[in-house]
């Protein structure tokens, strides 16, 4: 009998176990996941929402879809050529085909090793436990996680303070005119911005700048990215660069061992690129399991990420390129839309602003032609008199 | 008891379109296919609390505007998760320029 080990329960994970089985693989499916509670969903963690982790799948689904759930195993070794995982049970589990999606985790450079991050529900536990109404929270780093935990705690009143050390927010991933909306949104509740900060060395309690100000505070968390989980593909010696490096088809450097979802390093559009998406994770989780099954196709998914801070709603289809020119769509709803084309003239990127989901739409429909790769009239996009829909038809 | 009620006009919904329909404490989506054909839902997409009166229609599928499930307007069916439920589906028939839904 044939078997597929996938190591890491996260999104990509789970979503390729029960794809295996949506197509047919009736060969045994072991999850293993180091974590204790069942395989939940990370996006909701940083944005406050639920008090109790949302599940990626009822715990009954995995029995009904005959997939061997394993929480608390780790594997501590693969052993790639035997066909063998060394577990931290004691036991070894042999597999046919091995999926790694074992995920990121929090980046922390050794100046910020004593300071909080927000990566797993046990993170989320005990920073929500301490942001009380009127308590200084200090956060650095403002990317997404960072700028989501600000936008929840000062909504409790929490006395909010955001260290970024570029010169401006959100700066790898949208360019400056949305990044500028959500600064003025996080100003109006009362966030605290120190741009261009240049942190020496932060713990639980206080930030130090290198000119030596030191700045006290109830609770300090540190967003600054994420690094791969690749330590076990490493000693296991397949092909790493900054994540696992994978084929079109998320083939190891191991012709038996696949890794797909934030822990790899893949091939788009002639790019090698490593995201860190929920989005991205279930495609991947998808496409995988296909290629596992034998099917031969390429991985042309847009790259797609959301985030929600107060009322608004942010969803960036495709990957800017920011030292480049952007034009803009603002609609009547509020929503603002900035995209961006490549030189041949084709849509690259659209990333949306607005209250609610208003913007949803529209975003969906940059995304399609994103994904089509023809030429368009930026002109014609950037008017809101022209229907959106109407355009997509005859793109 | 289920009954036909007066959602809108035929012509409130754009073609491959979708609006919002409250009645009493109940949210549910009208949608409009490409080829005029109306169908009714329940309006809150079955993965998260999310109204699918935002999402986009092509053809006869919605999406849902935030996690992008996508699910079949006919029957209700998932086409794409993360949704793992099917959207519950009512019956509709238009008159005299007005569409009604069963529910």
């Amino acid at each position: 009998m044939t078997g597929v080990v996938v190591v890491g329960a996260g999104e990509s994970g789970v979503r390729a176990a029960f794809a295996l089985r949506e197509r047919g693989f009736d060969g045994s499916i072991t999850l293993l996941s180091a974590e204790v509670v069942l395989p939940y969903e990370r996006p909701p963690l940083s944005k406050g929402i639920a008090a109790e982790p949302v599940l990626i799948r009822q715990c009954a689904a995995y029995e009904q879809a005959n997939i061997t759930l394993r929480l608390a195993v780790a594997v501590d070794v693969i052993r790639a050529e035997e066909h063998l995982l060394e577990l931290s049970t004691g036991e070894m589990l042999g597999f046919t085909q091995l999926l790694l999606t074992t995920g990121a985790k929090a980046r922390l450079f050794p100046a910020l090793a004593a300071c909080l991050t927000l990566r797993t529900d046990m993170d989320a536990e005990i920073i929500f436990s301490r942001l009380q109404p009127s308590t200084k929270l200090g956060i650095i780093g403002g990317g997404f996680i960072g700028l989501e935990l600000a936008a929840v705690a000062s909504a409790r009143g929490v006395d909010v303070t955001v260290y970024e050390a570029g010169s401006r927010l959100l700066g790898r991933a949208v360019p400056a005119e949305i990044a500028s909306l959500v600064r003025a949104r996080h100003e109006a509740q009362g966030v605290r911005f120190c741009l261009a900060a240049a942190v020496a060395k932060a713990n639980g309690s206080s930030v130090m700048l290198d000119d030596g100000s030191v700045e006290v505070f109830d609770t300090v968390v540190a967003g600054v990215g994420s690094e791969p989980n690749t330590g076990l593909a490493r000693a296991a010696g397949l092909a790493v660069d900054n994540g696992i490096q994978v084929d079109g088809a998320f083939r190891t450097s191991h012709t038996d061992v696949f890794a797909a979802g934030d822990c790899c390093n893949f091939d788009w559009r002639g790019k090698r690129l490593r995201l860190e998406s929920w989005r991205a994770a279930q495609d991947q989780g998808e496409h995988v399991a296909a290629a596992m099954l034998g099917e031969d196709a390429a991985y042309d998914k847009v790259p797609w990420f959301w985030s929600e801070q107060y009322e608004l709603n942010l969803q960036v289809a495709g990957l800017f390129n920011l030292d480049r020119p952007v034009f803009s769509r603002e609609t009547n709803n509020d929503c603002r839309i900035v995209f961006q084309c490549d030189e041949s003239g084709a849509l690259q990127a659209a990333a949306g602003m607005g209250p609610g989901l208003a913007m949803a739409k529209d975003i969906r429909i940059f995304e399609k032609l994103i994904e089509r790769r023809v030429a368009v009239d930026a002109m014609q996009l950037a008017d809101p008199s022209q229907n959106l829909k109407r355009l997509l038809k005859t793109a | 008891m289920a009954e036909w009620v007066d959602a809108c006009a035929t012509s409130d919904i754009e073609e491959e379109d979708v609006i919002r329909f409250d009645s009493g404490s109940r949210t549910f989506i009208i949608v409009r296919d490409h080829e005029d054909n109306y169908y009714c839902s329940d309006g809150i997409c079955t993965h998260e609390n999310v109204h699918l009166a935002d999402g986009l229609v092509i053809e006869c599928s919605i999406e849902c505007p935030k996690h992008s499930s996508i699910f079949d307007m006919k029957s209700g069916e998932v086409e794409t998760p993360p949704a793992c439920e099917d959207l519950h589906t009512y019956p509709t028939k238009v008159e005299g320029g007005r569409v009604l839904v069963e529910i």
